[in-house]
């Protein structure tokens, strides 16, 4: 079964230590009509040391799946099933101040708006101190010096008299960066980035990608980045996870997706982004529709409906997400596509 | 190409003048737009692109004379439309269109897609209330909804549907031009594909000229015949898009086409970006002499003090870089 020419072989997969692994974690929402499921059983796993990206358009789950793993949803949001192991312990069922001593401490997070996340009326200075008085327990002038050398780790200009600035004083980039130093301030075994640089511009964009890329190999984390942008992260993580309607629908190693991508959403989504090679106004190829809402997915494989190569089968039974390739590290929830596999 | 010019931008001037301080004390003025001169070719797509706050969507409204410009022409059928007042300008904004970014907050959440693409017809009398009907389905089915959808309100559609419906309506008066200000940038990715695709086919149906406010290279490359670049409301550079893409002359354009994404793991893994430092300046006070030469690799004691000129590099390419005029390289 494993035999087809076009499958390339993989590395032998290192043994690697889970520091993440999430199993089965379901996500509702309570809306006029009763609950509707966000997030459906999801699975995703990061290795110690590893960059994973998580990819999909607006509304998939990929916030909320973060987000639940550390009990940050709103009201109204909540997780049905699943746990969220992330360094052996469930982090569910972990009392709230022990996940407290998690939180900024051995998970560091990054959100997409600075302005939002940071507090207007205190000194930088302060806000990376809290942190490290917090979890290191720190003395002032101790986590004072320490701020200080975050912010140049950062690359903030003249960091130490910025430390009694305002965020408002700083530009958006400075201001990520901050957030970035307050991420890190006490060492994370895992840093989660959700969609950092979305509301950066592009020079500035680069310049946060490089940054983290740097930061991760001298300090030797893991790292969660989440975006809708597949260019944007081809360069940065080692594995991608495509989540579609609250589900994974490929799982793979990012030069297996690009090369050769197995789902046909993920197919979709490469095929929308303008080549370098296009001929001006060449029609992008696009999929057609519009993701489900909550409450309204459809029976059977959510991309079903606006999938152009679906079977009866795919709008009866929901497919798993299943090895492609050999040694397994390629994984694809479609029918279509595992049948392909199967044939060969 | 050949075409004729529809419109052409001289000398185009905009401050904005704003008050700081707590209590608004201090009087301050943002050079918006700084002395920006170029044409529009008929049926052409011409892209702007710059970073926030380089004066790109300015320069979409103030050619609309929705904004005020503060010195210079914009010269549409032999009119500098930027002097007339509302009433003059009624007929041109009927030919002259444009599309937001966010269609939610542009269209009327109380009026039914009908209603919003119907009003437009009625104000400009492009039909009768009996053809009215007939003439919305048209629209719509121009921009890929179903008729079914006219007696919808916008909280019922999805962000691709809305801005379908805000493109409906822009060409609802049978524009001569759109100005497209980030009309696909909060859309998402497989969405974003759909209307590009929509704003070529309304291009090839009815002959439209586009100008094109984004800050997604990708997508102007791809849809682009000339693109122009901004920084800190001048205009850097503006070339035919396989100019400017395969020869930039500005360093501004080199390190802002170093940070784009390519969808290539080996590739950006392996590139050395020339990665710009530092943030741009205010426009409160911008740079003196070539507004770059603060965060230019290759900036000469002239850069900080004269404006470099607006010049034909190479045939159809402008640029303004002392650097580039003085042959050095760059």
């Amino acid at each position: 079964m494993m035999m087809a020419n076009d499958i390339r072989p993989e590395p032998t997969p290192k043994t690697r230590e889970r520091l993440l692994d999430v199993k089965g974690l379901t996500i509702e929402i309570e809306t006029r009509n009763g609950p509707a499921t966000i997030v459906d059983g999801i699975d995703l796993h990061v290795d110690k040391g590893e960059t994973l990206g998580i990819v999909g358009e607006s509304g998939c789950g990929k916030s909320l799946t973060m987000l639940s793993m550390m009990r940050l949803l709103p009201n109204k949001i909540r997780v049905t099933k699943g746990e969220a192991n992330f360094a052996g312990r469930d982090l569910q069922k972990m009392s709230n101040s022990d996940l407290r001593k998690v939180r900024g401490g051995e998970v560091g997070f990054i959100f997409q708006d600075p302005m939002t996340s940071l507090n207007p009326v205190m000194r930088i200075g302060q806000q990376l101190a809290e942190p490290l008085i917090y979890h290191r327990g720190m003395s002032k002038a101790e986590a004072r010096k320490r701020s200080g050398e975050l912010l140049k780790l950062v690359g903030i200009p003249g960091a130490e008299d910025r430390l009694d600035a305002y965020p408002h004083e700083l530009s958006g980039g400075m201001r990520q960066r901050v957030m970035i130093a307050i991420g890190l301030a006490c060492n994370p075994q895992l840093l989660i980035a959700d969609e950092p640089t979305t509301a950066l511009d592009v020079t500035i964009q680069a310049q946060i990608v490089d940054l983290v890329k740097d930061l991760r190999d001298k300090l030797g984390m893991s790292v969660v980045w989440i975006t809708h942008d597949l260019a944007l992260i081809a360069g940065l993580v080692d594995r991608i996870n495509v989540l579609y309607a609250g589900t994974v629908v490929e799982d793979a190693p990012v030069d297996a997706l690009f090369a050769n991508p197995s789902h046909p959403y993920t197919q979709g989504l490469l095929a929308s982004i303008p080549k370098l090679t296009d001929e001006r106004s060449t029609r992008l190829s696009s999929i057609g529709g519009t993701p489900p809402e909550p409450g309204r997915r459809p029976t059977g494989c959510p991309f079903a409906p606006r999938c152009p190569l679906a079977e009866s089968i795919c709008h009866e039974r929901v497919p798993s997400l299943e090895g492609v390739s050999q040694g397994g590290a390629h994984r694809v929830a479609c029918f279509v596509a595992q049948r392909k596999l199967e044939a060969a | 190409m050949g075409a004729q010019p529809l419109m052409r931008i001289e000398n185009l001037v905009k401050h904005f003048h704003v008050r700081l301080g707590a209590f608004g004390e201090r009087a301050a003025t943002v050079h918006a737009l700084d002395d920006i001169s170029f044409e529009i070719l008929e049926g052409e797509t011409l892209s702007l692109v710059g970073e926030s706050g380089c004066g790109k969507s300015t320069t979409g409204f103030t050619l609309l004379n929705l904004h005020r410009a503060t010195e210079g022409k914009v010269i549409y059928q032999g009119k500098n439309i930027v002097e007339l007042d509302e009433k003059a300008m009624r007929p041109y904004r009927r030919q002259l269109q444009i599309v937001f970014q966010d269609p939610y907050s542009t269209l009327n959440p109380r009026m039914t897609v009908g209603e919003a693409v119907g009003e437009p017809i009625l104000f400009h009398k492009l039909a009768t209330k009996a053809e009215l009907k007939d003439r919305i389905a048209t629209l719509l089915a121009d921009v890929g909804l179903p008729p079914r959808f006219a007696s919808r309100y916008p909280h019922e559609l999805s962000g691709g549907q809305r801005q379908r419906v805000a493109i409906a309506r822009a060409l609802a008066c049978q524009p001569k031009f759109i100005v497209c200000d980030e009309a696909i940038s909060a859309l998402d990715v497989s969405v974003q594909a759909q209307i590009i695709n929509l704003f070529l086919d309304l291009q090839q149906k009815y002959g439209l000229t586009y100008l094109f406010i984004a800050h997604d290279l990708a997508v102007v490359r791809h849809i682009s015949d000339r693109v122009g670049v901004m920084y800190l409301g001048r205009l850097a550079e503006l070339a035919t898009r396989e100019e400017l893409f395969e020869h930039p002359l500005h360093p501004y354009t080199k390190a802002l086409l170093s940070a784009v994404p390519e969808a290539d793991p080996a590739h950006e893994r392996s590139r050395k970006r020339q990665i710009l430092q530092g943030d741009v300046p205010s426009p409160l006070s911008p740079p003196s002499g070539c507004r770059f030469h603060t965060r230019c690799p290759i900036a000469m004691e002239v850069c900080g003090k004269i404006v470099p000129d607006w010049r034909e590099a190479r045939p159809g390419h402008m640029v303004a870089c002392h650097a580039v005029t003085e042959g050095l390289p760059g």
